[in-house]
Formats: C-alpha cells, sequence, structure tokens
C-alpha cells in the first residue's frame, strides 16, 4: 500500500533486499510522475532522478529513490507492505510564506465535510486542540 | 466565525468535549493530523487568524478562551481575546505580512519526515497493526521530539495516558532542558510571564 499524502493506493511493487520497485506505469498512476529522458515528469514540471541510472531498473523505479528526487519525505515498512510519501518541507513552507490560508476539508460530528474556503468572505479564528 | 479542529485519536475521543460545547460553529476531527501538517502545528492549542480574502494575518500562536492553564503556561487569555475583538470589530491587524512572514515557522525536512512516519503509523494503527504502527510513532517523535502532537498525540494510540506519568516523564525531560512546551508568539503590547 502507498500513501501518497493521506491518500492510500493500492499498488503492485517489487520488494528487492530493502528496496521497493515500482513499475513505470504504476508511477505514472499512481503518483501522476512518467519517467522521460528528462527524469521524472509531471505536465510542463520535470525533476532529474536523484542518483542517475540506480534508480531505475529492471523492475521500474525504485521508491526511495522518487522521493529523494521529489524531495519528498518516505516512511517505509517493508515487513507491512507499506510506505508514506509525505509532502516536502520546501513546499509546505513557500505554501505558508505566501499567506494565503492552506484549504483543508475535514469532517465533523455528523459525518458532514467543512471546508476553510467555504467560509470566504468571514473573518476566521481557526483553533487547533485535542482531548489530550 | 470560529472552526474547531480536534487533533484526536477518533471522533470517539472528541465526542464528549464537543457535545458539552454544543458549538453553533463547525467542529471538526481530524485523526490523520492534515492541519497540523498544513500549518506546521507541533502542539495544541493552536490558533491562527485568516481573513475574509482567506489570508493568514496571525500566524501559529498558543491562546487559551480563559486563564484555567495560566499558571502553567503563562499565558494572559484576556490580553489575546481585546486583540481578537480589535481585529474583529475594527479591523486592526495585528501584524504586517513580513512580520508575520518572520514569525512564521515554516517545517524543517525532519519535521516533515516526522509527520510521514506519523502518517504511516496512524495508517497501520486503522489496519489494527499496532505493534507496526508503534515503531513508525516512535521514530516520528525521534525525528520531530519538539512536536507533542505527535509525541503525546499518539499516547492514546499506543496505550499511553496522555495526562498520566509518561507524559509527565517525557514534559520534565522537555522543560528541564531548558525548552519551551508552548511556544507563544511575542506579544508586542507586553510580555506574558509565566506564573502570572
Amino acid at each position: 500500500m502507498l500513501i501518497d499524502a493521506g491518500r492510500p493506493i493500492d499498488v503492485h511493487a517489487t520488494i528487492a533486499g530493502d528496496r521497493v520497485w515500482l513499475s513505470v506505469e504504476t508511477v505514472k498512476r499512481a503518483l501522476g510522475w512518467e519517467l522521460k529522458p528528462e527524469g521524472l515528469c509531471r505536465g510542463d514540471v520535470c525533476v532529474p532522478l536523484r542518483a542517475g541510472s540506480a534508480v531505475v531498473g529492471a523492475d521500474g523505479i525504485d521508491l526511495a529513490g522518487i522521493a529523494a528526487s521529489l524531495q519528498r519525505p518516505l516512511a517505509l515498512d517493508l515487513a507491512e507492505r507499506a510506505a508514506y510519501l509525505g509532502v516536502a518541507a520546501p513546499e509546505r513552507g513557500a505554501a505558508l510564506a505566501t499567506l494565503e490560508a492552506p484549504d483543508f476539508a475535514l469532517l465533523d460530528l455528523h459525518g458532514r465535510l467543512h471546508s476553510l474556503s467555504e467560509h470566504r468572505g468571514k473573518k476566521v479564528l481557526l483553533v487547533a486542540y485535542a482531548s489530550w | 466565525m470560529v472552526i474547531t479542529v480536534a487533533l484526536d485519536r477518533s471522533p470517539e475521543d472528541a465526542r464528549p468535549w464537543i457535545e458539552a460545547a454544543r458549538p453553533g460553529h463547525p467542529a471538526l476531527i481530524d485523526s490523520a493530523h492534515m492541519l497540523a501538517d498544513l500549518y506546521n502545528m507541533v502542539n495544541v492549542p493552536t490558533v491562527l487568524w485568516i481573513d475574509e480574502r482567506g489570508r493568514i494575518v496571525r500566524p501559529n500562536d498558543v491562546a487559551f478562551g480563559d486563564d484555567t492553564f495560566r499558571r502553567l503556561t503563562g499565558l494572559d487569555a484576556a490580553r489575546r481575546l481585546d486583540a481578537l475583538r480589535e481585529w474583529v470589530r475594527g479591523g486592526v491587524r495585528p501584524f504586517t505580512d513580513e512580520q508575520i512572514r518572520a514569525l512564521q515557522v515554516r517545517p524543517s525536512a525532519a519535521d516533515q519526515e516526522a509527520r510521514a512516519e506519523f502518517g504511516l503509523g496512524e495508517w497501520l494503527y486503522r489496519q489494527g497493526r499496532q505493534q507496526a504502527a508503534e515503531r513508525h510513532f516512535v521514530r516520528a517523535g525521534e525525528l520531530a521530539p519538539h512536536d507533542f502532537t505527535i509525541r503525546r498525540g499518539t499516547m492514546r494510540m499506543r496505550g499511553l495516558d496522555p495526562m498520566g506519568p509518561e507524559f509527565r516523564e517525557m514534559l520534565r525531560e522537555w522543560t528541564q532542558a531548558g525548552r519551551p512546551y508552548y511556544r507563544p508568539l511575542p506579544d508586542a503590547a507586553g510580555q506574558d510571564r509565566p506564573g502570572g
């Protein structure tokens, strides 16, 4: 199971030693990144593959290599066959520096979805708390 | 408009608090800590002010609605509420954009690695894989020891009491090294004093 910033995606992977290989098709379908001579590409954006050809093998692309190339944090559990691809620190930092409040959508106790953006036009006091 | 978000293990953990408050505003639950990731929140309570255009006018701060925890936190609730009223009624912004950017704490690579470990642990926990989840919660806490949404916020999932001896020991060890448990914004109108 590959969890892409909170979104679980069932993918086929080949595990060899401590490396996880995803086929080129899987990477495109699950993450939207296409393998091209320039590196990994999505839309107009291409990022070079970190460590060059060692990231690409007979079984596809190395997941840790994908994460490193995209500068995204990767948490891996080989025994559970599960991985979490997080959001890059520079991406989060840049978004905060724009001062645009990042939008979110979360459920209330009644299962109703609320987003921040639906309250545009009002001042919002956003309070994060917990029972702990 | 108030929006509250509970960074809790489950809706059931937050339910008694929400039902007791009977809020007229959206009271949301965020078990995956999506909000903490988006806004780089590392403890609760964390409060932000967002204007009519969806822009942050006051970044992450610690604020309580009253002085129940004042002896613990040194924070003066009234001062923050006055500033909030001035903004809501009078449109008085507490900071310029440049000041806000200077006050914002942006996440480090280790913070985001910790959130990925938390995300994997939380997912494994939901699958009933507590033992596997434990490894990732521990790793997340090592990567971001200042992130109490992780270190304290995972305690219930780990079978620990977030008000109990494990938490008190964590807090003692943290604060004895001279590190603050709460990190409020500097207050231009006068300094908050611990115990004040």
